[in-house]
């Protein structure tokens, strides 16, 4: 890659972020703007992919709400993210955890690390 | 200073705006420019400043391109070009222009470039055509452009019909990228979308010629 083009990637890059793994299980602080404000929602569930690639970088969380498998892409460098806690970590064995999808209730756990 | 400059296109990343929002960028290296030549009215019927661009070793220029740079005594480049003056700012031959003397972030530019070449294409992937089913009777027709005319009226093959042929490697100018960024320091800068061509070619960026039309416009009532 062209060196100036790295720079300005690295740029983006944010330093502050915890050290987290597919199978963690998250709280993220996420920023909504809601007509002229802007608050502070939280998401708390488990990271069931990871995308690395610098400042392209992404990972989903899913979680269920309500009966309903909901699951979000974040952008890792997003200044969206206001805050990414580490509730607990998980042991997998395989990097995309797309088999939650068709669990449910006590099955769709991950055991922690 | 002057209404555009040449650069290279470096390749594309993104860049995330403080909302959040991730948009496509592509970055251009405006540069190593030079003014070559300075034309006027008096001398050659019209006004310009001739920019130089890039660098290329002496042997490989033949001698009159050679005379004509180092008159200006600017060192052999790779492509010439003619931009127009704006502003009172003083130019001479030899002057280096840098990205930031030209652009500033948030200007909108017209970028012109040599698009990728995909050689001798048919019609479905050059005008974008539908072909025929795949099946119903379709009896080795697949992706054919279909009826290229009449009959004895008008008795031809009307001009402007679209057929197979070469696709690309041809010029081509995007209108209206905005600026999102001047990189000083590598002489680059940062525009929003993509350009075209392949990384490392030879593109003309030049300020918005409908948005400064648009300006004169408004400023004359």
């Amino acid at each position: 890659m062209n060196a100036t083009i790295r720079k300005l990637e690295e740029r983006e890059l944010r330093k502050d972020l915890p050290d987290f793994r597919v199978g963690d299980t998250l709280r993220l602080q996420v920023k909504v703007v809601e007509g002229e404000k802007e608050r502070i929602q939280s998401f708390e569930g488990v990271v069931i992919k990871m995308n690395r690639g610098g400042n392209r970088a992404a990972f989903t969380v899913r979680k269920v709400s309500y009966g309903i498998g909901v699951e979000r892409i974040f952008p890792l460098h997003s200044p969206r993210l206001e805050k990414i806690q580490v509730l607990s970590r998980g042991r997998v064995r395989r990097a995309r955890l797309y088999y939650l999808r068709e669990l449910s209730g006590k099955a769709a756990r991950v055991a922690s690390a | 200073m002057l209404s555009g400059l040449i650069g290279k296109k470096l390749g594309m990343t993104q860049v995330t705006e403080a909302t959040g929002k991730v948009r496509a960028a592509t970055v251009i290296e405006l540069g190593p420019c030079a003014v070559t030549q300075i034309k006027t009215a008096a001398t050659d019927g019209y006004d310009a400043v001739q920019i130089g661009f890039g660098r290329r070793r002496a042997s490989r220029v033949s001698s009159a391109v050679r005379g004509h740079y180092a008159k200006a005594e600017v060192a052999p480049g790779i492509k010439l070009g003619e931009f127009e003056r704006r502003g009172e700012a003083e130019l001479k031959p030899g002057q280096n222009i840098a990205a930031a003397d030209v652009f500033k972030a948030g200007d909108l530019v017209d970028v012109c470039g040599t698009s990728k070449g995909r050689g001798y294409a048919g019609v479905i992937r050059r005008h974008h055509f539908a072909g025929f089913p795949g099946s119903h009777g379709t009896h080795e027709y697949f992706r054919h452009g279909g009826s290229i005319g009449n009959r004895s009226y008008p008795g031809r093959v009307r001009k402007g019909m679209r057929m197979a042929g070469q696709l690309g490697n041809e010029s081509a100018t995007v209108l209206n990228l905005r600026v999102l960024e001047i990189l000083p320091d590598d002489n680059a800068i940062v525009v929003a979308g993509a350009v075209p061509g392949a990384d490392g070619t030879v593109v003309v960026v030049c300020h918005a010629a409908k948005e400064r039309r648009r300006q004169m416009e408004s400023a004359n009532g």
